[in-house]
């Protein structure tokens, strides 16, 4: 899972396979620290205009 | 090419000789701490890494023949090596095929009990340990130290005693020699047979008998090229490398699937 | 005395009626449990399983449920992706709906496997050959997806919207959306896809194996499709047996419509593929093998050539004939059939492809392997139907999952703020159904 762990080969499958999963991981990573940290902007702000 | 000096350990059976005593699976039980259940009777949850199968020609008295096969662990090639059905599926890395000696293993503390590669050996070779050994009173003292014993929960197979392989290697090494003799690697199973029909040795080699035996096919991954030698299953292009003899046609024909008017000879590799 | 949890605007039995709903569906729920514990304490021997048998009713379980989850990514992608803004009605009802298959998946999983303890295993030392690793890998991160797309709805609740974190929270985390769901697409393309190569490269079963382009066989294909095209059935089924059992409309017809035309095209597209593989695989690989057709289906008490003509015909084709015609979707008694009949042909295609597979003999002198679930196997194979129902009647009570509900039912009169709700006339033949409401 980790390029550390002893079984990783710096090959193209593990690159593919690897890739695809930290890509995901990091796409999900950085839109919920964005949605949680403009939370908390908005929330100290106190704006309250939209509503949906 | 680096590949040329390893060995390709196998395993030549002679079912003409067979006589179906069993002595290989209680040989192989006693060597490898195999458990086993105060009830056997359900032989679907009897660990039998080496296991006697009895094959009929289906033909009614007087011409009615019997065969019997004993079936270990194919360690399996492949369509390229390493590419063993089991080790193929493995998510773990669990079993693994070892370059060195074609030997497929079982990593007993790696796996987790998924049993892919149960449903991936068409051999059914590999077994799940579906409770924790239990030994009855004392027999604990009698294990053999050379091979640990297996907890409930994971998958266990034939692994053509490779302790007995790390054994040799170390004895050769502290006499100072590289190579290993013929007889110095053989498995528990082969030595057991009472009618010799099991035969054990290094494929590449051809001093070594299971080489002359068989004439394997470097060009069509080790298929025999003796009439009277076949592998199990031999068109789904697991490669295995154990090996049967028979002098029977009969026999031969059971070792794979044939359509009704197919002939063994106009057997393909699949895959290939 | 809850009705401060429950969204404005809409009618909620009582609290004890759902109480006592909950508490019936719970007794099957611990059912579960207790087996569920059996089997982690005791072992993998309190299955019905064997040598011959590695996997069975579970994986099938597995399977099966994130076939029929694909409701969840295929409505995310023609809503978010597509802009297909009828489904609106129904996203959110599909999104917990697959919540609920996917943690069941994984809840499965955690128990199949001989050495629960070691089950970080497959990603720690993955072995990025395998189709199980690609589904594991691919099943968590997607039900991480699904978390992400259901904790807006639960944020929506009206005690916790009132928190300003939480409000902000929720309306960001919908803003960014379609990224999250193409995200999810990405991912379901992947397991969907690796659930259905599982069967497919077990070269040495030539009843699963089948030929493919590069690494992936036929039937990873076949997988996606299918759950894409199933998946949306199951969606409009469950929605269905909500209505019912709420005696309610919940969802507009716009939707379940446009729904399941989509679904009825997918499905007819997949039965042909499907039957070009069967015929494929029927005529060219197996023969190569020395096996015909019938050997896969007869000399045994219950595979017959009959599954796969239930598989292909009557679960495959009639559906589809029946969801791509507007005739078809607008009669509901065939909307009926045809959802059903769908859910329950993937269900078998996910049968055979684990069980048959493995009762199949290849050795020429081995036999057929039959087996049957143990109560064991069987109470842990309905614990993730107990939990789906709870906590969709939880999700029902307390969340808006049905955003155009209170439009379809209008209540006359609306009650006063904090104050009880009405409670909705009971049924006395039906007293525990509605109560799920
Ligand atoms: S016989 Fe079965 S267990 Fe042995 S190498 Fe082949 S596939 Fe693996
Ligand atoms: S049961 Fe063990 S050896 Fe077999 S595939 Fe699973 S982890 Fe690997």
């Amino acid at each position: 899972m980790f390029p550390f762990s002893f079984e990783w080969i710096w090959d193209m499958d593990h690159v593919v396979f690897m890739g695809g999963l930290w890509y995901a991981l990091t796409i999900l990573g950085i839109g919920m620290t964005y949605c949680i940290i403009k939370a908390a902007i908005d929330a100290c702000r106190g704006n309250d205009e939209h509503h949906h | 090419m680096k590949h040329k000096k390893a060995k390709k350990y196998g395993m030549v059976i002679n079912l003409d000789k067979c006589t179906g005593c069993g002595s290989c699976m209680v040989a192989c039980m006693a060597e490898n701490n195999v458990p086993f259940r105060k009830d056997e009777s359900d032989k679907l949850l009897s660990i039998t890494w080496m296991r006697v199968y009895k094959l009929t020609n289906g033909k009614p008295f007087p011409n009615t023949d019997i065969c019997y096969l004993p079936r270990p662990c194919m360690h399996c090639e492949g369509q390229h090596e390493g590419h063993s059905p089991c080790v193929t599926v493995c998510p773990a890395v669990a079993t693994d095929y070892n370059i060195e000696t074609g030997i497929v293993s079982q990593i007993y503390t790696r796996c987790f009990g998924c049993r892919y590669c149960m449903a991936s050996c068409p051999y059914k070779a590999r077994y799940f340990n579906w409770w924790d050994p239990v030994w009855p009173d004392g027999m604990e003292k009698y294990l053999s130290p050379n091979v640990s014993p297996r907890m409930r929960g994971v998958v266990e197979k034939c692994s053509f005693c490779f302790h007995r392989y790390q054994m040799a290697k170390e004895k050769a090494f502290m006499e100072g020699r590289r190579k290993l003799k013929e007889d110095e690697y053989q498995t528990a199973c082969t030595q057991a047979c009472p009618a010799g029909a099991i035969t054990f040795g290094d494929l590449n080699n051809p001093n070594h008998a299971v080489y002359r035996m068989v004439k394997p096919d470097p060009k069509h991954h080790g298929r025999p090229t003796n009439p009277n030698a076949f592998r199990l299953l031999e068109r789904l292009g697991t490669n295995p490398k154990v090996y049967y003899l028979s002098s029977r046609e009969w026999v031969r024909r059971v070792g794979d699937n044939y359509l009704k008017n197919e002939s063994i000879a106009k057997k393909t590799v699949h895959q290939g | 005395m809850d009705s401060a949890l429950i969204p404005r605007g809409v009618k909620r039995c009582s609290l004890w009626q759902f109480l006592l709903f909950i508490s019936v569906v719970g007794a099957v729920l611990l059912w579960g449990v207790y087996a569920m514990l059996l089997c982690w304490i005791k072992g993998l021997n309190q299955t019905n399983m064997n040598d011959y048998y590695g996997f069975a009713i579970w994986i099938w379980a597995d399977l099966a449920v994130i076939a029929v989850g694909g409701g969840a990514f295929f409505t995310g992608l023609l809503r978010y992706i597509f802009g297909k803004d009828e489904l609106k009605s129904i996203i959110n009802y599909a999104v917990l709906i697959g919540f609920i298959c996917y943690s069941s998946a994984l809840l499965i999983l955690a128990y199949d496997i001989g050495q629960p303890l070691r089950g970080w295993f497959i990603f720690w030392h993955a072995n990025v050959h395998s189709m199980l690793t690609e589904v594991a890998f691919c099943l968590s991160c997607y039900f991480g997806v699904l978390t992400i797309e259901f904790i807006p709805l639960i944020l929506e609740n009206r005690q916790i919207d009132r928190v300003p974190f939480f409000h902000h929270l929720s309306h960001n985390m919908h803003e960014i959306m379609a990224v999250f769901a193409a995200t999810g697409v990405f991912l379901s393309f992947f397991h969907q896809g690796s659930l259905g190569g599982v069967a497919g490269v077990l070269f040495g079963r030539p009843f699963a194996f089948r030929e493919g382009i590069l690494i992936w066989p036929w039937t990873f294909f076949l997988f996606t499709w299918s759950a894409a095209a199933c998946g949306p059935c199951f969606t409009i089924l469950i929605t269905k047996i909500t209505e019912t059992v709420t005696r309610k409309k919940l969802v507009k017809d716009s939707a379940i419509e446009l729904l399941a035309k989509i679904s009825g095209w997918m499905i007819l597209t997949y039965i042909i593929a499907k039957t070009i593989d069967t015929w494929y695989w029927a005529t060219v690989t197996a023969p190569s093998l020395g096996q015909t057709l019938m050997d896969f289906y007869s000399n045994n008490p219950l595979y017959g050539i009959w599954i796969l003509f239930a598989e292909i015909v009557i679960c495959g084709f009639v559906p589809a004939a029946i969801l791509i015609t507007k005739k078809g979707r607008k009669n509901s008694v065939a909307l009926w059939i045809a959802v059903i009949l769908a859910v329950v042909g993937v269900c078998i295609n996910r049968w055979v492809m684990v069980l048959q597979v493995m009762a199949v003999p290849v050795m020429s002198f081995d036999y057929w392997a039959m087996y049957f679930p143990s109560w064991q196997e069987i109470a842990t194979t309905i614990l993730p139907v107990a939990y789906g129902i709870i906590l969709v009647g939880l999700a029902h009570r307390y969340l808006p999952v049905f955003p155009d509900e209170s439009e379809l039912n209008p209540i006359e009169t609306l009650p006063a703020e904090e104050e009880e709700t009405v409670e909705p006339p009971v049924d006395l033949e039906q007293e525990l159904k509605p109560a799920g409401a």
